[in-house]
């Protein structure tokens, strides 16, 4: 195959891929967080985002999803703009990023996910209630919809806001921290809804803490630390060599 | 009866109408924990009404109207570029961009000799209920004679159409609105126009500080953004509730704060009335004390009022 | 227009003796403010200063009327200043034990008790006002501020509490250093973070309540928080930004008393605040540690890429 003939059918890949990042370089107040990031993800399955604290982790699903900004470089999703492509990513926040005591019900919190889907003057109509419902029945919240927010545990909160995330049909669910701080009885409801995902064809991508649970529970990883050190299936990319590259020191992968 | 027609009737009208759209706009603006912002706005409503007149030489809605909104983007804009490029802290940006605009519009207003016409710091802090007068009212029946409405004082008029634009607006964009205050990074992720929101909601809160601002003063359009709103949200866990609330607890405000003023002293045997916007300023921070002060452990204040 | 000759010889103290009681102690009252505001600006309470501020109106109205009512001529200072003071600590008090209760933040109880405090204040005043004793034109001067009239004593007044404010924080500022950076570490310290607390609100309520009759109830605030903001451009050491921010309250304080001296019209106050607001201006531009005009020729010089700022979408509303 020719020089060409290769970039060509780089680039046709890279136009499929729901996600592909180009060159991205994104800086904070002089720090750079990203540093000319290249990487398409895969077509679908759970990818795992792992690096130490201040890699840039988070700061690539905003700059993913256009809520930073970037000081070069180009995001596609499924070869699109990103403005051009929202409905296509729905985004899962940390949970300490909102007011929990904000006057909203278990249910208003999870329509939120379809704000965008109600005309100018209705607000939600029964099948978008139908819909949270079932969304919320997902993540094993069915019988909490009028419950106020306040009132949940952190496990629960997570799985409200991965509810407002199912809500939005979106083929690419990208999490912060999902598993961060959650009970024993949410992770498994979470994990379950992963999986479900998978089986649909969506690509879900999480930022994770817990390097002992990767290969568990994700297929593909993205190893970052200000740029990327690796990226693939598990099998290849999470191995002891790399994240040493990663952390900086030797870390064993049970 | 014609008294009260002539004199009561316009001034509660002008009260409850600058209570209900300022109660309106405080929802939001509590939940964001903006209510001192909106103390700012309600200082530079004076240098922009201020400019106002002495561009356009006139004292009429239109120019009074677009004098304040303006001034609430000027403010907005110097907190922002304080923040953005000053790294200062945003409540000290606050207090630097209000109390430097209001400071400018007081010395304006002496310097252009506007004090001495139709503007004066009490009239501004203070309010001017007590000038709202219904000429035309002559029994019950001017209640229902076109020609007596008419003579009703034009800040009644503009108050009631500017709390029919927010109303409006605030009612097309509820939802979008909601999503913004609870969480702006998802909204902005799912692709709302979160900038476009904020200004809109800006907008509705100048527009509805300068309409009060001008019948009841600034301090009474703070009261009366913050306090209703802050009570309803002990009160309720719902915000189309608390909005409901809030728009209550405003009028509630308006009609014993009126009465006080009015009828208290008498009572007590002195023959004065108090100011009336001031006396329903403090009512309603008495409601909100109370509501604080009920507040059950779980953090609803009235007994099994549960959304 | 202004008479700048009279201006150049009223700054350098040749306006006679009244005139330099004024502006000494206008200058001593900018000096405190600016060395306290240091504090309460690194709590980020800054605004609450402004509520007690205006919360101190139906103080003043309260001592007015009290006053009427025993018998004593229609202004007597003491009064309203106890008045007022009395106010203003409920009023600081009543703004903690608000935001301490469930869904009241900090934000909406600072809002609502400046709002609701200052209604009842014009409800009081307007009782003052037709008791017609003559006196009412005293308590209009504290809404904006002036100078006219101002008694050596209360400059002595003033003097006083910048020497004050100085010793002060000049045993406490390594405690309150400590505090306002890291208030759990200096708690785990075994510092009484509540008492140190307590201290930076009570210096800030007795810089407001000796500031009102200068500057006035509604602007007041600013001297406390336009001078600290200014001086933290040109340093990042604690100490040196406290005697930046005390030597701009003074700057602006000193010239604005001289310059509503010579026009006799402004409220002393909103003079005293423009001139506050033109250093921080110059600050924001030139400021040696992190002015723009500094920072950007340092950046140049270093050659590293354009900043930008942690950004969740930027709210139009602060």
């Amino acid at each position: 195959m020719t020089e060409t003939g290769v970039s060509a059918a780089l680039s046709l890949s890279r136009d499929r891929a729901p996600l592909a990042v180009e060159d991205l370089s994104v800086v904070y107040g002089g720090q750079t967080a990203l540093d000319r990031v290249t990487w398409s993800s895969p077509a679908s399955g759970l990818l795992a985002v792992v690096g130490p604290n201040g890699a840039g982790k988070s700061t690539l699903l905003k700059a993913i999803l256009g809520l930073v900004p970037t000081s070069g470089g180009r995001v596609t999703v499924f070869g699109r703009p990103v403005d051009a492509a929202r409905d296509k990513l729905a985004y899962v926040p940390q949970r300490a990023a909102v007011d929990w005591d904000f006057p909203a019900t278990v249910l208003d919190v999870v329509l939120q996910g379809m704000v965008r889907k109600i005309g100018l003057l209705a607000g939600y109509g029964r099948d978008h209630r139908e819909r949270a419902h079932a969304c919320l029945a997902q993540v094993g919240m069915a019988d909490l919809a009028g419950r106020q927010i306040g009132a949940l545990s952190g496990g629960q909160q997570q799985r409200v806001f991965l509810a407002r995330g199912l809500a939005r049909d979106a083929a690419v669910l990208l999490l912060d921290e999902p598993l961060a701080g959650v009970d024993a009885v949410s992770e498994s409801v979470i994990l379950r809804v992963f999986d479900a995902l998978k089986r649909e064809g969506r690509l879900v991508v999480c930022v994770h803490h817990d390097l002992g649970t990767v290969a568990d529970r994700f297929d593909d990883v993205l190893v970052l630390n200000r740029s990327v050190i690796a990226a693939g299936p598990v099998a290849t990319a999470f191995v002891p060599e790399v994240l040493g590259r990663a952390y900086g020191v030797p870390l064993a992968v049970t | 009866m014609t008294t009260f027609l002539q004199i009561d009737l316009p001034a509660l009208l002008g009260a409850l109408l600058a209570a209900l759209v300022c109660a309106l706009v405080g929802n939001l603006l509590v939940l964001t924990r903006r209510a001192m912002f909106s103390d700012a706005l309600s200082h530079v409503m004076l240098p922009g009404v201020l400019v106002a007149f002495l561009l356009t030489g006139s004292t009429a809605a239109p120019a009074v109207l677009a004098g304040g909104v303006v001034a609430a983007f000027v403010a907005a804009v110097l907190v922002h570029v304080l923040v953005r490029y000053g790294r200062v802290d945003p409540s000290a940006a606050l207090g630097i961009v209000f109390t430097t605009l209001f400071a400018a519009g007081i010395v304006l207003m002496e310097q252009s000799g506007a004090a001495r016409t139709s503007f004066d710091v009490h009239h501004i802090l203070f309010g001017n209920l007590e000038t709202l007068v219904w000429a035309g009212a002559s029994g019950p029946g001017s209640l229902v004679d076109p020609q007596a409405l008419a003579l009703l004082p034009a800040s009644i008029g503009h108050m009631a159409l500017s709390l029919a634009i927010v109303a409006v607006v605030l009612y097309v964009l509820r939802t979008q609105l909601a999503v913004v205050a609870f969480d702006p990074v998802f909204a902005a992720a799912s692709g709302l126009r979160v900038r476009l929101l904020d200004l809109a909601l800006l907008a509705a809160t100048a527009l509805a500080t300068v309409a009060a601002f001008e019948a009841v003063g600034a301090i009474l359009a703070l009261a009366m953004i913050v306090c209703p709103a802050a009570t309803a949200r002990l009160l309720t866990r719902r915000l189309d509730a608390q909005v409901r609330w809030s728009l209550a607890i405003a009028a509630t405000s308006v009609g014993v704060g009126y009465a006080v003023a009015v009828l208290g002293p008498p009572a007590l045997g002195f023959p004065i009335a108090l100011n009336a916007a001031g006396t329903i300023g403090a009512v309603s921070g008495v409601f909100f004390i109370a509501a604080a002060a009920l507040q059950r452990r779980d953090g609803v204040a009235i007994a099994g009022r549960r959304a | 227009m202004m008479d700048w000759r009279a201006l150049v010889s009223i700054l350098l103290l040749e306006g006679g003796w009244n005139t330099v009681v004024v502006m000494v102690g206008a200058a001593a009252l900018g000096f405190a403010c600016g060395a306290v505001g240091v504090f309460t600006m690194l709590r980020r309470r800054a605004l609450m200063a402004d509520a007690v501020a205006h919360a101190a109106l139906p103080g003043l109205a309260g001592g007015f009327l009290l006053g009427a009512a025993l018998g004593l001529p229609g202004r007597t200072p003491p009064l309203l200043l106890a008045g007022a003071a009395v106010a203003a600590a409920a009023a600081a008090m009543l703004i903690d034990w608000l935001s301490r209760r469930p869904r009241v933040t900090e934000d909406t109880a600072t809002a609502a008790v400046l709002a609701a405090s200052f209604g009842l204040g014009i409800a009081l005043l307007s009782i003052a006002q037709t008791l017609s004793t003559g006196g009412q034109a005293g308590l209009d001067s504290f809404l904006l501020g002036s100078t006219a009239g101002m008694l050596a004593s209360e400059a002595m007044l003033t003097a006083a509490l910048a020497v004050a404010v100085t010793i002060v924080l000049r045993l406490a500022l390594p405690k309150l250093a400590a505090v306002a950076f890291d208030p759990p570490f200096a708690a785990a310290s075994g510092l009484n973070v509540a008492r140190l607390d307590l201290l930076v609100t009570a210096l800030s309520l007795a810089c407001v309540i000796i500031g009102l009759r200068i500057v006035g109830l509604v602007l007041v605030v600013a001297l406390l928080i336009i001078p600290p903001a200014a001086a933290r451009f040109w340093s990042d050491r604690l100490g040196v930004v406290v005697a930046v921010a005390a030597l701009f309250g003074a700057a602006s304080a000193y010239v604005g008393a001289a310059l509503s001296a010579v026009l006799p019209d402004l409220p002393t106050g909103a003079v005293i605040v423009l001139c506050a607001a033109t250093l921080f201006a110059i600050s924001m531009v030139a400021g040696s540690a992190r002015g723009l005009l500094p920072l950007a020729w340092g950046r140049r010089r270093r050659a590293s890429p354009a900043s930008g700022m942690p950004a969740a979408p930027r709210s139009a509303l602060p």
